[in-house]
């Protein structure tokens, strides 16, 4: 499989990662080199064998639903974002 | 290591480190200082050691932060200009067990931006040099704190270990390395790469300075619900191994292994013998699969855990933008390094619809396989060795340009990751240009301790 100009340009859309003209020749080539070698686990047979996500197969892990304290408060937080007012998080309109 | 007591100030120890440090500058080991920082807790240690108090196992050990585990002494980079500027909100799980116990943080060291990397070249803030020759990378992606160790700055430092980024370094500058069982020590406030193989370890000088510092890491915690139950509790000596066998990974032998380490590998393993184990070739065929499962697996994981950078409530945003998209999709250009970029694309691509069963769940598949070899191999062998890299440090700049040559430093480090299980770097020669080698013990689940044991038995036969 060839990866296209289309298929790069598609996977920054998903990625929501704008490209310049100039980062577009090179990752062709670097994803298609990378897909190429991946594509090599073709040759195993998987058939009838089950996946594995976890290595523990740890699944659901519960825990008791209760407010417990936490070590950052509210303006450590909103310190983090380059735009706040009145306790919320400045973005530019959406609507 | 050197501990602080009646006769050995805190502040003395952390002083020489500071020194020691700014000494060796060039190497790039450090991203930020925390110089102000650890000479106060260094006092409060002393006053407390003067007071007749009780202090803690690491009492004023300075150590390396890898700078992708957050404290709220400073701000965390995780080596990207998407968090330059980023004053860490938490503190790390494992951070806050080693202060607990009296060590002192006195900087966080370099790395490849997000982990993602073999060199420590993909680091926003430039390159980590070898410890050992200059004009050769540190190997990464936990580059600063294996070099901090090998120039003997600190006596031990933090890294974190996705498919090598703890034992790769180590081989590269000569220094123990751990990659513990997944879940021992607690992700809690670290920059997370790929969830599944993720783990927290650490780089020393000795083996038991290294079991001491994991054994104070490890163990369950509520915030990071994969963490294990404490199993890091015996005495070393009594983590014995019960077969006393070794099996060799023949696949490992192959082409494209470097002479000098196949070399300095069998040596090692003529030593093993020496020191009364049995040791016998296997081979495992499914081993040479593991570099294709990993380069599926874990930029899938880095694409999910890193959609979280998105301008908004934390990290850079792009500036004099207008609209919403656009504050997205110019600030992961601008925040990303070229090597982000293509992991979270290529995860993206395994991801995606059509693409989704033929490379991502088939690899999830081969994952088991993987697992059940190693499994099988364990019934006959306490553990496994092979090289931790096919070839010493290479030189600054020889892979940049090619992220395939890149993934190939992974192909023996990677296997182990994926299967969830403990693997040790440990200094084993040099090449005849005087580069170090390390090889690997990589054992059962929960045999970490077993593994030290086992390394510690080579080194005293010598």
């Amino acid at each position: 499989m060839a990866i296209t100009r289309e298929d790069v340009l598609h996977l920054a859309d998903l990625s929501n990662i704008h490209l310049s003209e100039e980062q577009i020749e090179p990752l062709m080539k670097d994803l298609d080199n990378i897909v190429g070698y991946i594509s090599q686990l073709d040759e195993l047979d998987t058939d009838g064998v089950e996946p594995t996500y976890q290595c523990f197969d740890m699944q659901n892990v519960w825990r008791e639903d209760v407010i417990e304290e936490f070590e950052a408060n509210r303006e450590d937080l909103l310190n983090l974002t380059v735009e706040s007012e009145d306790n919320q998080i400045k973005v530019p309109k959406v609507l | 290591m050197k501990i602080a007591d009646k006769n050995t100030k805190a502040v003395d120890l952390v002083r020489e480190a500071l020194e020691k440090a700014k000494k060796y500058e060039e190497y790039h080991c450090f991203i930020s200082m925390n110089e102000s920082h650890a000479l106060e807790r260094a006092r409060e240690i002393d006053e407390k050691i003067a007071n007749g108090e009780k202090v803690g196992r690491l009492a004023g050990v300075p150590y390396a932060l890898k700078d992708n585990y957050l404290s709220r002494e400073g701000v965390t980079t995780a080596a990207a200009r998407m968090l330059d500027n980023f004053p860490s909100p938490i503190t790390a799980t494992a951070v806050a067990k080693l202060e607990a116990e009296g060590a002192i943080m006195i900087g966080r060291t370099n790395l490849d931006a997000y982990a993602h990397g073999s060199s420590t070249e993909n680091s926003y803030f430039g390159p980590t040099l070898n410890s050992h020759d200059t004009s050769r990378v540190a190997g990464g992606s936990s580059g600063g704190s294996a070099v901090a160790v090998a120039l003997g700055i600190v006596p031990f430092a933090l890294g974190s270990d996705t498919g090598g980024s703890i034992r790769q370094p180590a081989s590269y500058n000569g220094v123990i390395g751990i990659k513990p069982t997944y879940g021992t020590v607690s992700r809690y406030g670290v920059v997370a790469m790929a969830s599944s193989t993720d783990v927290m370890g650490c780089f020393a000088n000795t083996i038991e300075d290294a079991d001491l510092v994991m054994r104070i890491m490890a163990g369950k915690d509520p915030k990071d619900s994969t963490t294990l139950d404490d199993f890091w509790t015996r005495d070393l000596e009594d983590a014995k191994p019960k077969k006393k066998k070794i099996g060799i990974v023949k696949d490992f032998l192959g082409n494209g292994v470097d002479e000098e380490v196949k070399k300095t590998f069998l040596d090692y393993a003529k030593q093993a013998e020496k020191a009364g184990f049995e040791v016998e070739e296997i081979e495992m065929p499914i081993a040479k699969y593991g570099l294709a499962i990993y380069y599926i697996i874990q930029p899938a994981e880095v694409a999910s855990n890193l959609s979280r950078y998105d301008g908004i409530r934390y990290g850079h945003r792009a500036a004099e933008i207008t609209d919403l998209d656009s504050i997205y999709n110019k600030t992961r250009d601008e925040g990303f390094m070229p090597e982000n970029k293509r992991r979270i694309m290529i995860g993206n691509f395994v991801l995606s619809s059509g693409f989704f069963d033929a490379y991502y769940l088939k690899a999830q598949k081969a994952r088991t396989l993987l697992i059940k070899a190693y499994d099988e191999a364990f019934e006959k062998y306490d553990a496994l060795l092979c090289a931790v890299a096919p070839a010493p440090a290479f030189k600054l700049g020889e892979k940049v340009n090619d992220p395939l040559q890149m993934y190939m430093e992974d192909v023996m480090s990677v296997p182990p990751s994926m299967a969830g299980l403990p693997a040790i770097a440990v200094p084993a020669g040099s090449s005849k240009s005087g580069l170090p080698i390390g090889v690997q013990l990589v054992g059962p689940r929960k045999s970490d301790q077993v593994l030290l044991n086992i390394a510690k038995s080579i080194e005293e036969s010598k």
